[in-house]
């Protein structure tokens, strides 16, 4: 019987397995933040033990930063003091740590990639539940606890079961203006937020396959968010020209030793899944949530299910999600009156993202009732998007650019939405107070997040789509770098907003 | 320190709502603490209190009804789901629990709280149902957990069903071992392991 992706990377890490319990794997990578490693460090050194593989961690602060004058000592205190103690930590363990400050500075799960850090083949754990991200290089990569990050950083490895299998074919080209936060967002709405609980994903089909790797990596992103331990996609030649010539992915022979192995990366015909689900990429179009669970998703043209369309037993929550979401079964969420997009967090905040909106945004003014908030996921997303003048773009329309971290996504800092204001976010969590006491969030894409920001209201991107003589989409005739069926995101694709555009 | 858990006899809090998250069991602002202790007083705080006000508790909250007490967390399905975050085990542990019941938890959630002797069981959602009922009618109604039997009884009722839980890990709990003292034991194993993957 043939081997999956996730089997072939799983049995070259296994120390042992315990007969009736888990097995014993070996982590190659072990991502560090500010919030989930304080404890894990004390625990460490009450055991007085040292970390046992410095070299294979790495350390950034994103979680409880400031995203505004990072320059200056953070204001509140028990942040600063957070922060201060990952620093001391991760000087005292011989830890790399790209802090605030550093020109690698930014969210775990946008750093890792961009720095050619995250790698097919691997096993990565970060005390984090989206790292699940790195799966779209072909690793096994999942969030951990705390406990489990004090195991990582004591010796190397972290007893686990072995997960069951799914796989999710999504065949078929994508609608215009479909993007990949559509696809995920779509995928949970049909498997529920704790349809994958016990299991590793992997994304396949010929939609997957088109798609860039900051694309695919917004898919695996949110693979948690129906319960799955991980998701995966299996490396291509999209990948390894995305990792190729990044700082630390490997040169010369070592390149050519490692990709005779990731081209041994993939499940074999015969492998068998647990379970398969098949999607027909045509189906899904822009979607957002309207309750308080990413299930919770529906087309921007849809209706809020009516109460009677909802099964007995969820009943009580979908009445409890509605109210604290203000909103009313039945309803359509189109026209809905938005305060505040957020547009940033691990799911949606790379230069692909920023340059999706842009090109949307590029000429216009945000709307009166809204206030808009961009965080680049890293220092090197925000610096590119200055240089391509994405800033600028931004600033015309009355945005705010901020400086990296995790910001709204978990409202963790002073980045909060106030109570009972709607935000339509980019993120991934639509939970009650997610983003702040009382805040109520819509879960979208860039691009749905680009049509909020300038009308002030959910809308449907392709009312603004238009078709040009030549059968090919634009967007306003402003060419697009990234969407669905033409404007897919392309890796690293010139941006669009520089072109003579017509309004 | 004896962590070891292997029965718990106790009245029960059930909270009868599905999909609860960790964002609910401890919100992110109360995540800046280096250590572990102390989140208990946190625990389901935007759902305890009005307006962030420990003076203004939401009087129609489990946790706020003095006639719900004991050891034992009852929830609704997929318990813990979202964020990694191992202080929700941690909160829920230093309220004073030490066992969570429910039919459906989240992957994450049920190895943290395993890692810190907060047993998780789960019981079939019409085990669970029961459980709900049984408290509606009487609160001070006890459950019995035996972990080395691995069983969960309605002691008003008698009824019992049977949990699952790991060879590995039922040990680890009766007898107080983590899994970094497992892990510690085997370290030559690792590095030669390590030597061969190089």
């Amino acid at each position: 019987m043939g081997k999956t992706l996730f089997d072939k990377i799983w049995e070259k890490h296994i120390v042992r397995s315990i007969p009736d319990g888990p097995g014993v794997l070996y982590i190659d990578k072990h991502f560090i933040h500010e919030v989930t490693s304080p404890q894990a460090f004390n625990g460490l050194e009450k055991r007085g033990m040292k970390v046992l593989r410095p070299q294979q961690v790495v350390a950034t602060a994103d979680h409880n930063v400031p995203t505004m004058q990072q320059h200056l000592p953070i204001k509140d205190e028990l942040s600063r003091k957070q922060v201060q103690q990952l620093i001391d930590n991760c000087k005292k363990h011989d830890i790399e740590l790209y802090g605030l400050g550093h020109p690698f500075q930014g969210i775990v799960h946008v750093i890792g990639p961009e720095l050619g850090i995250t790698q097919p083949g691997m096993t990565i754990v970060c005390g984090d539940s989206h790292t699940s991200t790195h799966g779209a290089f072909g690793a096994v990569a999942f969030g951990i606890g705390t406990s489990e990050v004090e195991m990582v950083m004591a010796t190397q490895c972290l007893l686990q079961s072995k997960p069951m299998l799914m796989r999710i074919n999504i065949e078929g080209e994508l609608n215009n203006g479909v993007v990949s936060k559509d696809i995920i967002l779509y995928i949970i709405s049909k498997i529920s937020a704790s349809g994958a609980t016990g299991y590793f994903v992997e994304y396949a089909g010929s939609a997957i396959r088109k798609l860039s790797m900051e694309a695919r990596m917004t898919i695996c992103n949110m693979s948690i968010e129906m319960g799955a331990r991980g998701g995966m996609i299996a490396p291509d030649e999209i990948a390894f020209e995305y990792i190729n010539g990044r700082l630390f992915a490997p040169s010369g022979d070592q390149w050519i030793k490692k990709m005779a192995l990731w081209k041994e990366l993939y499940s074999d015909q015969d492998a068998i899944f647990d379970k398969e689900v098949n999607i027909n990429a045509a189906d899904i179009e822009p979607m957002i949530t309207y309750g308080t669970n990413p299930g919770m998703g529906i087309s921007v043209n849809g209706r809020i299910p009516s109460e009677d369309q909802v099964a007995e037993n969820e009943k009580p929550h979908f009445v409890k999600s509605l109210q604290y979401m203000g909103l009313q079964a039945g309803a359509k969420i189109k026209g809905k009156k938005v305060d505040y997009v957020f547009i940033g967090s691990c799911t949606n905040s790379r230069i692909e993202d920023l340059r999706m909106v842009a090109s949307f945004v590029k000429g216009k003014k945000k709307a009166d009732n809204v206030e808009v908030w961009v965080v680049p996921g890293s220092k090197q997303v925000e610096n590119q998007a200055k240089e391509e003048g994405i800033d600028k773009v931004f600033q015309q329309a009355g945005f705010i650019l901020r400086q990296p971290g995790c910001s709204a996504c978990l409202g963790m800092n002073e980045d909060k939405i106030p109570a009972g204001k709607y935000c339509i976010s980019t993120s991934n969590r639509n939970f009650e107070g997610r983003q702040g006491p009382n805040a109520r969030t819509l879960l979208a894409s860039p691009l749905t997040a680009a049509v909020a920001a300038i009308t002030g209201e959910v809308g449907d991107v392709r009312d603004y789509l238009s078709t040009n003589i030549t059968g090919e989409h634009s967007f306003n005739n402003l060419p697009v770098a990234q969407s669905g069926l033409l404007i897919e995101k392309t890796s690293n694709s010139p941006l669009t907003i520089d072109h003579e555009q017509s309004h | 320190m004896s962590k070891a858990i292997s029965t718990i006899q106790s009245s029960f809090v059930p909270l009868n709502i599905e999909n609860v998250d960790t964002d609910q069991i401890i919100p992110a602002r109360f995540l800046k603490a280096t250590s572990r202790d102390g989140f208990g007083k946190n625990l389901f705080r935007d759902w305890r209190y009005s307006n962030d006000d420990e003076n203004q508790p939401k009087e129609d909250f489990i946790l706020n009804n003095p006639s719900y007490t004991g050891k034992i967390l009852v929830a609704g399905k997929n318990f813990g789901c979202g964020s990694s975050r191992e202080h929700a085990a941690w909160a829920i542990k230093d309220y004073g629990f030490d066992v969570v019941i429910s039919s459906f938890y989240a992957d994450i959630f049920k190895s943290n709280a395993l890692n810190n002797f907060l047993l998780p069981v789960q019981v079939s959602e019409g085990f669970l149902q029961k459980i709900f009922k049984a408290a509606a009618i009487d609160s001070s109604k006890e459950l019995n957990v035996d972990l080395r039997q691995q069983t969960v009884t309605l002691l008003s009722t008698g009824e019992q069903e049977k949990f699952d839980i790991n060879v590995y890990k039922k040990t680890c709990l009766l007898n107080g071992y983590d899994d970094i003292d497992y892990l510690l034991s085997i370290r030559n194993e690792i590095e030669e392991f390590e030597a061969q993957k190089s």
